[in-house]
């Protein structure tokens, strides 16, 4: 920050679902029992892990008649009844928004006066999750599949494979109604070959009626297993052009990073011009898409690494122990105030909060956000993890800053305005290389909205007396 | 005018993977009458000089464009400290050289592969290798790659600070330095070189085969040897002439069995450092190879 400007307050936007209403994710895949034709574009995952306990909370954004939901998995192991679990959406919303790139706003102050400035928080829309099933084992085992477990969670009806032949599994799929996509044969088969299980869901109707919930719910699986993956081939085989995936991690130790794919960090900590505030999902969809594009789509992006304990500046609280336990943090203690309920920012509600935002006690979570988009060419593997120990904090932020635009009396203040078109000029550039815009156009914008390249300086004409009374009514 | 030109020779063959004697003849053609080709000799005197070279040119690609790479204080560190240490363990020992080499290719290997919650650490596994070259020795050869060593007695001893990042290269990077570890096997003409591409042929027919076997497209092992820890691992550890086998039978064998002891504990095991601990068990058994396959011993300097 310059010196002629101090920090109040912060704005903060929280960048949230800025994946399309009719995407629908995954590290298994959708099959569509009625055929409808499905996407698989954006899916939001949760992976808990401590030692060689995992937790995988899976939230999708179906949008399609749950009827036609189903989703298989592959897991490392076999899945009995108790190892299923339905989660709150609200959790991963709640999550995402707290790892949420973030657009921060700073106002200069007069440079012949101190100034202040204001704040104000801004939360964008969650987003729902999805899920499934219907059951009946017909003759499986005559087509070398046998079924390990068969139960019912919630809205979701449940059955763990086990199978020798990816043809009897296909087949057996096929008859179950789970519409394959093409090529998955070959992808079951190596999974085969590797001893994972699969783990296929429909939605119970009934259940899902009774349940009352206009959306299906995330389904959690915790399992032991040293295999640290996820599956994410079969999810490129009935997609539609490329995937999207944003995983979230909570570990003790630290950051997670995929191993057989390089990180790379999202641009962060860049200028940007004012009127980005009301475009900030565009700017970020913009921005990551260029990222994407220098990467040659062959990179695994890091949005947010962070101790849970904190954030500075957030874009929502940070998350209460009682909902990291619910998402797989079983290594936390149930904390003791767990009855009082701790606020979660309502989509689309601005709201004030201080900054940073400290949380009592650390909580020993780490938080790692990773982004990234893909297909069968530039990820041709399903993504191999480790646990860190790195706890080195990282944050996409983006700054806003208003220049001032009151009357100036002094010399600095002459020079204050003299310098902004070149500072506009900064951010223009910024702008435009991170998103690939073209800069004519963000100057123009920037002309329009507050940012004029040739800013005059306002020359202050009141007599001394106005100035003294005005100053005191302030 | 002419002799300007000739320091182009080097980086052009070495980049380049042109045969030592072509490049020999062109840096001479472009020597002043009268001169003599001092530098170059001096280069091609000791193979580790290239490695030096290219693992230093490795380390600055990844300080300026990895996101997750070592600062240049950590190289500081431990290049500090493995030089100091090799100092003084000479003088301890009576030995009649200092060597910087040696303790200079430790020190890039471990700012490249080893990561740590803490700088102190750097010192630590620094520290670590150089003494475990002069302590741990069996038949007048040590035991341990010393890179090696400081990585596995460190991950072992300090699991929740130390881990080792095999993804963090892009493509461009991988490809360049796969150019620069083939341009220094032609050019040192290192006999005992051939281990490295044992040792990368053994872990591709694993690599290739398990593909094959689980009827994989082969993106999938062409992705998996894209691997930088990988390449650094065949031309700057496995392929320490010092610790590996004096016999080519003997190295073949050896590598062979890293391999497959590597690929399983990395597959099999899920030990993303597999390697690491492959070569660190092999190496135990250099002596027991060496005594049953004999040859003349190697030594850096005398090609």
């Amino acid at each position: 920050m310059g010196e002629n400007m101090i920090r109040l307050f912060v704005t903060v936007f929280a960048l949230l679902a800025f994946v399309p209403a009719s995407a629908h994710a995954f590290c298994g895949f959708y099959v569509a029992k009625a055929d409808a034709s499905l996407f698989n574009k954006a899916s939001k995952v949760v992976l808990s892990r401590s030692e060689n306990r995992t937790v995988i909370t899976m939230a999708n954004d179906f949008h399609g008649d749950v009827e036609d939901f189903a989703i298989v998995i592959p897991v490392p192991a076999v899945i009995t009844k108790s190892q299923v679990n339905v989660s709150d959406g609200k959790i991963i919303d709640h999550l995402d928004a707290y790892t949420s790139p973030r657009l921060v706003e700073y106002y200069d102050e007069d440079p012949c006066a101190m100034r202040v400035m204001e704040e104000m928080s801004m939360m964008r829309s969650a987003m729902p999750m999805a899920a499934v099933a219907d059951g009946a084992a017909v003759n499986a085992k005559a087509l070398g599949v046998t079924i390990l477990e068969e139960y019912s969670v919630g809205e979701y009806d449940i059955q763990v494979l086990d199978a020798q032949q990816s043809e009897g599994l296909l087949t057996w799929l096929n008859q179950e109604g789970y519409k394959l996509p093409k090529g998955a044969e070959k992808i079951l088969k190596s999974y085969i070959k590797q001893d994972m299980k699969f783990f296929v869901t429909k939605v119970n109707l009934a259940e899902f009626e009774k349940s009352g919930y206009s959306t299906l719910r995330p389904l959690q699986v915790a399992y032991e297993h040293d295999k640290f993956m996820l599956p994410i081939r079969l999810g490129t085989l009935n997609a539609e052009g490329d995937q999207e995936l944003i995983l979230f991690t909570l570990t003790k130790e630290g950051r997670v990073e995929p191993t057989n794919y390089r990180t790379v960090k999202i641009p962060t900590d860049s200028d940007v011009p004012l009127y980005v505030k009301d475009a900030f999902g565009d700017f970020y969809k913009a921005m990551f898409s260029e990222a994407v594009k220098k990467e040659e789509m062959k990179a695994v992006f890091l949005e947010y690494a962070w101790d849970m304990a904190w954030c500075d500046p957030c874009a929502a609280d940070p998350l209460p122990n009682d909902d990291l336990r619910r998402l797989g943090a079983w290594w936390l203690d149930v904390s003791p105030d767990s009855t009082v309920p701790v606020p979660v920012p309502l989509p689309g509600q601005p709201r004030i909060m201080p900054s940073p935002m400290p949380m009592p006690a650390p909580v020993n979570v780490f938080v790692t956000r990773l982004h990234v988009r893909y297909n069968a060419e530039t990820f041709p593997e399903d993504l191999v993890l480790q646990v860190t120990n790195d706890r080195q904090n990282f944050q996409g932020r983006y700054v806003m800053r208003h220049p001032f635009n009151g009357p100036v009396s002094c010399e600095a203040g002459q020079e204050y305005y003299k310098s902004l078109p070149q500072r506009f000029e900064r951010e223009a550039q910024s702008l435009a290389s991170l998103t690939g815009w073209d800069v004519q156009e963000v100057r123009e914008k920037m002309s329009k909205n507050g940012q004029s390249f040739d800013i005059k300086p306002k020359t202050d004409d009141r007599k001394w007396w106005e100035k003294m009374w005005e100053e005191e009514e302030k | 005018m002419r002799e300007h030109f000739r320091f182009l020779v080097f980086p052009v063959c070495f980049f380049t993977s042109l045969p030592r004697r072509l490049c020999m003849r062109l840096y001479t053609a472009l020597l002043a009458p009268g001169e003599k080709t001092d530098m170059f000799d001096y280069l091609c005197r000791d193979p580790r000089h290239f490695q030096i070279l290219s693992l230093g040119s490795l380390l600055t690609l990844i300080i300026l464009w990895s996101d997750f790479g070592p600062t240049p204080l950590v190289f500081l560190l431990t290049a500090a400290t493995t030089l100091s240490t090799q100092f003084a363990l000479t003088k301890i020992y009576g030995l009649q050289q200092f060597d910087f080499r040696s303790p200079l290719i430790s020190a890039l290997s471990l700012s490249i592969l080893l990561k740590a919650s803490s700088l102190l650490i750097f010192p630590l596994a620094a520290f670590l290798a150089i003494a475990s070259k002069f302590t741990l020795r069996a038949n007048d050869k040590h035991i341990f790659n010393p890179a090696n060593f400081a990585i596995i007695v460190t991950l072992t001893a300090l699991p929740d600070h130390v881990w080792v990042s095999p993804g963090q290269w892009g493509s461009t990077v991988w490809l360049g330095f796969a150019l620069i570890c083939l341009g220094i096997l032609v050019l040192s003409s290192a006999r005992r070189g051939d281990i490295a591409l044992f040792f990368l042929g053994s872990w591709a027919t694993l690599t290739f085969g398990r593909a094959l076997w689980l009827g994989d497209p082969m993106a999938i092992p062409i992705h998996n040897m894209q691997s930088g820890a990988l390449l650094i691992f065949a031309f700057f550890m496995i392929s320490d002439p010092k610790t590996t086998p004096d016999h080519v039978a003997g190295r073949l064998i050896f590598a062979a069995i890293t391999a497959l002891i590597g690929f399983t504990l990395q597959y099999g095991l899920q030990v993303r450092e597999g390697i690491f601990y492959a070569l660190f068990v092999t190496c135990l058994f250099t002596p027991v190879i060496d005594s049953l396959l004999k040859d003349y011993r190697y030594q850096w300097g005398k090609i």
